[in-house]
């Protein structure tokens, strides 16, 4: 088989309107960045909460935060797109589900960045439980000896100590983010995979087309693995190695 | 101030305490001393409500540790502890570890926690070295700035866990030093140590602990003189021998 | 609430099954061959040979940075240029999540090695056991037994991971509740009959790696 080479095809206009092939690229990195930016801040925000609980003493919160992560990590990314997509707004009050699933702007976004968002937050949830284990004991007693209260000791003591631990996993994490939002092409967000099949059906030059998103999810990969670095050299602490034991 | 009376304790099936008793009065130093694993220290992490026991009660300033109506870190802001390992918070300066629960237990303002947290350190000899991490200290000036941030609490008693067990030999020294000027203005004070030196210049009396029973409370000289029992006999022997 | 209809799944298991044991098959055989490559990978990388292991650290790198869906269209798209004729979407996930886990079960592997004290390669030349023969009778085994349950943990993921072969509709556990749903119109039931199945197997198996684990660690 051979293979006719076009380089020039990004600055082509699509087959089917006025658009070139390079808009439908930039839409797409477009909404790469939003579905992934979003799901990463619910990641965190869950995952930080749920990873905590899962080390408190309430044996009630641990068995929820363990059945939270257990949720989301044995069902597959996509078939949890399509539960959010098409199963969740069925499970709604009835005004409710006709209204998520007739007038709710950006349906596709919202669900991809609340489904991606849930999903990551599972496994930022393990990695925070497993930085607050490996601190020592005596830093929660040596906290609770003060008077604080067990929350003001997770707040003040445990979690800037265990979040500090756990950037370098969380960094791959994030970088997992971008690569995974790249399964919201399934229920219709136009993100760059979206776009990259779109286009290589459209333009029938499918190497061009896939090298340049591959690119684009590289950048994406490197700007989030460098962004992380900087706040890990930001809240690094003086004198600081990791204790053992 | 201090009534521990019947306490027992079980990890699972093991028993750690056995019926311990025993109380500390006013201005009194106890050293509490015995073997590894004879649950000294969990006997006074049981003082502050760090460990939960099931039998017995203790009572510290007529509050009940054990009662689950009582207000646990209402109560531990009042009774300060030492750790073995310091347990500074390392990723707080030493003078925001002095600060830290001054302004969050105790409500007291910034400038107002600043300014014990200062005097404190002044009197531990580390004023200079406010503005640096735990990290960046020895681990005597560490203990030294943990025994300052019990006593910015304006605790009623101290508790220490093995203060220098996990320092090297050269800076035992220093944090004694810090202890027995404490134990001579008349702090409470509960120490577990095996610095027979220690307990005999300052202790009153000291409690001998073995398979988390206390086996001997007698006051200083007369444990180190005539010591009771066996266990506390070859104790001593091997432990001054060493 | 929506009006749930679940008699569909009835009629529907004989294809869930067939799409079941493609889904098996597919992990199955992408899990021997990704380990048989990945290994052979690993050794490469930690190779002296400098372009050889710089080549396959290439690979590997690149493999971890690009989105799995966009790896299954890429071979999909390239294999038939390499075969000279177009390939079932079957053939061409087999291939793709074999070539894909290898760089996966790679960086096990390797981790896996250099778990092993080095005290055990002095040990083993000290006997006077071959660079090769040290490498298969000493290390290798102790790095296995070291990494069985991360393995099995990565193997659970890329059961799930197969699922993304919807991207070039080959016709897996997934894509047949897909089918039954459009043809019986009952989409969302199919959905939660297919996310139901796979909880149950990915829960049961992480259990049991667990379970595993813990008798790992006793061994060790």
């Amino acid at each position: 088989m051979n293979y006719h080479w076009n380089w020039g095809i990004f600055l082509e206009q699509v087959k089917s309107g006025d658009e070139t092939y390079v808009d439908w690229l930039v839409t797409g990195l477009g909404w790469t960045l939003a579905v992934s930016l979003t799901a990463w801040i619910i990641a965190l925000s869950i995952g930080i909460a749920v990873g905590a609980l899962r080390t408190t003493p309430s044996r009630l919160l641990v068995l929820l935060a363990n059945a939270w992560v257990e949720l989301f990590r044995n069902i597959p990314l996509l078939v949890q797109m399509f539960l959010w997509f098409f199963v969740v707004p069925e499970f709604l009050p009835r005004d409710w589900s006709l209204w998520v699933k007739q007038d709710m702007p950006a349906k596709e976004f919202v669900t991809a960045a609340l489904c991606l968002g849930f999903f990551t937050s599972s496994r930022v949830a393990e990695q925070v439980r497993a930085g607050v284990g490996s601190l020592p004991r005596g830093q929660r007693d040596a906290a609770l000896a003060l008077g604080l209260t067990l929350p003001q000791a997770y707040r003040q003591v445990i979690l800037p100590q265990a979040l500090r631990i756990v950037i370098p996993p969380l960094t791959s994490e994030f970088m997992n983010v971008f690569k995974n939002s790249s399964v919201a092409f399934a229920i219709g967000v136009l993100e760059l995979t979206f776009q990259a099949r779109q286009m290589q059906e459209d333009s029938e030059q499918g190497i061009e087309t896939y090298l340049a998103v591959t690119l684009l999810y590289f950048i994406c990969a490197f700007t989030a693995n460098r962004g992380m670095a900087l706040i890990e050299a930001r809240t690094r602490v003086p004198g600081l190695i990791a204790r053992t034991g | 101030m201090i009534e521990i009376r019947n306490v027992s304790k079980w990890y699972g099936p093991t028993q750690v305490l056995a019926d311990a008793s025993t109380h500390v009065a006013k201005g009194e130093v106890v050293v509490v001393c015995g073997p590894s694993g004879s649950g000294k220290s969990t006997l006074i992490k049981c003082v502050n409500g760090l460990e939960p026991f099931q039998q017995g009660t203790i009572t510290v300033d007529g509050i009940s540790v054990g009662d689950p109506k009582t207000d646990l870190p209402r109560l531990r802001a009042r009774v300060g502890m030492v750790f073995q390992h310091f347990e500074l918070f390392p990723h707080m300066s030493v003078e925001r570890n002095l600060a830290l629960a001054q302004i969050k237990v105790l409500g007291r303002s910034k400038e107002e926690a600043a300014a014990r947290g200062v005097a404190l350190l002044d009197r531990v000899g580390l004023r200079a070295h406010a503005h640096k991490f735990p990290g960046q200290l020895s681990g005597g000036q560490q203990q030294r700035v943990a025994i300052a941030r019990a006593l910015a609490m304006d605790p009623i008693c101290l508790l220490f866990d093995e203060p220098t067990s996990a320092l090297d030999p050269e800076m035992i020294g220093e944090v004694l030093d810090v202890m027995v000027e404490l134990a001579q203005e008349g702090m409470t004070m509960v120490c577990v140590t095996h610095e027979m030196g220690f307990a005999r210049k300052v202790a009153k009396r000291v409690v001998f602990m073995d398979h988390g029973e206390i086996v001997e409370d007698a006051p200083a000289a007369r444990f180190f003189d005539t010591p009771a029992s066996e266990r506390a006999k070859t104790f001593l022997a091997r432990i001054l021998h060493h | 609430m929506g009006e749930f209809d679940f008699s569909v799944w009835q009629p529907s298991l004989p294809f869930i099954r067939d799409g079941l044991l493609f889904t098996l098959r597919l992990t199955l055989v992408a899990m021997s061959g990704g380990i048989v490559i990945g290994t052979l990978l690993a050794l490469a990388r930690l190779s002296p040979i400098a372009p050889l292991s710089r080549i396959a650290g290439a690979y590997v790198d690149l493999m971890r940075s690009i989105p799995l869906v966009l790896v299954i269209l890429w071979f999909f798209l390239v294999i038939p240029f390499i075969t000279g004729s177009p390939v079932g979407a079957e053939t061409s996930a087999v291939i793709t999540f074999t070539a894909f886990e290898a760089a996966f079960y790679c960086e096990i592997m390797r981790s896996g090695i250099q778990s092993v004290p080095r005290g055990q390669v002095d040990a083993a030349q000290a006997l006077g056991l071959g660079q090769a023969q040290t490498m298969v009778h000493v290390i290798l085994p102790q790095a296995v037994r070291n990494m069985i349950p991360v393995l099995l943990t990565q193997t659970i993921v890329l059961f799930q991971d197969t699922s993304l072969v919807y991207a070039i509709g080959a016709k897996d556990m997934l894509k047949a509740a897909d089918v039954v749903g459009k043809n019986y119109n009952r989409p969302v039931e199919m959905i939660m009959l297919s996310a139901l199945i796979y909880f149950a197997i990915c829960f049961s198996l992480s259990l049991a790696v667990k379970q595993l684990q813990k008798r790992v660690a006793i061994i060790r």
